[in-house]
């Protein structure tokens, strides 16, 4: 599997998600600045967290602009895989290839914190290695990660089956104490209907190593490994 | 020259946490009956444009695209 990160000014967790993804793959992911405009040969495009554009105007709007945005949409639109994570996961509502924003975090703090996500379905190359229902440590940090959507686009993406995490207790119940942003439903990720673009707030890159405090990030990597291996 | 002045307002219904908070903090100053704070964004632009009207569909496109997200957010424009 070729992965590719795209690299904006102002990210800052590119080296956390080359790590995961080498440690899961074997191979180093290349970098891509944000000022080049192709893509080829790339199976999985990364668009990592942090504060690009330093969050000006809303969170991901300049990133969403810059000049590797429509190649980034092109591999999509051929069926190739993206994540976006955190700041990654607002660059693609702001491009409109993820339904829905992110808002400020109902408690208006920045929140850095663990969470928990519920698994929804177990049944794509992010989610392969996991099983429906399980739950698992991520940690977060990000000051806009409250999922907002219309009834309609929220009902649609439930109906469809395409919330990937919700934020949950420690033993998977979803409730409001176990929601730390008031994203809406406890949304964490989304999914696009072809289940090959996937956002989500929490940084499951950051705990892939024992010396990171725990594993239990690395089941998506070691997935998306498996199932983009050929 | 024209000047365009959009302002950019989170739609109703949703949660404005800035306002809220705002609110909150008017409360503790002293000063009552404060109902619902809105907080929105003002950007003013310079446009070549000097037909009024042209400058007006400029700006709107302007906001469409990039200066307000219609998923949450409203915008409107001011010429002056």
């Amino acid at each position: 599997m070729k992965a590719a990160i795209v690299v904006f000014p102002g990210i800052n967790r590119e080296r956390d998600m080359a790590i995961a993804l080498e440690l899961s793959t074997g191979h180093k992911p290349k970098m891509v600045w944000h000022k080049e405009t192709s893509l080829d040969g790339i199976d999985l495009v990364v668009i990592p967290g942090g504060f690009s554009f330093g969050d000006y105007l809303r969170c991901g709007a300049m990133a969403a602009q810059s000049p590797i945005m429509p190649a980034i949409r092109a591999h999509a639109e051929r069926g190739g895989h993206v994540l976006g994570v955190c700041n990654g996961f607002q660059i693609l509502t702001e491009a409109g290839m993820l339904p829905g924003a992110l808002l400020r975090n109902a408690g208006l703090r920045f929140l850095s914190m663990d969470c928990h996500l519920r698994v929804e379905r177990a049944d794509t190359a992010f989610t392969g290695d996991y099983q429906r229902g399980q739950v698992f440590r991520a940690p977060l940090a990000h000051g806009d990660g409250n999922y907002f959507a219309s009834t309609e686009t929220l009902d649609r993406l439930e109906g469809e089956g395409l919330v990937a995490f919700r934020y949950a207790t420690p033993d998977g119940a979803i409730l409001p104490e176990g929601n730390p942003n008031g994203s809406a439903r406890s949304i964490a990720g989304i999914l696009s209907p072809n289940l090959r673009v996937l956002g989500l707030m929490p940084h499951p890159e950051d705990l892939v190593d024992p010396l990171m405090g725990g594993t239990d990030g690395k089941p998506l990597f070691d997935g998306l490994a498996a199932a983009l291996a050929a | 020259m024209t000047k365009a002045i959009v302002t950019v307002m989170l739609k109703d219904g949703v949660l404005d946490p800035q306002g809220k908070a705002i609110g909150h903090a008017l409360g503790t100053l002293g000063f009552a009956g404060v109902g619902d704070v809105r907080v929105g964004k003002r950007i003013e632009l310079e446009l070549a444009e000097t037909d009024p009207a042209a400058a007006r569909a400029q700006a709107e496109e302007m906001g469409r695209k990039l200066l307000a997200n219609l998923v949450i957010e409203s915008f409107k424009v001011e010429i002056v």
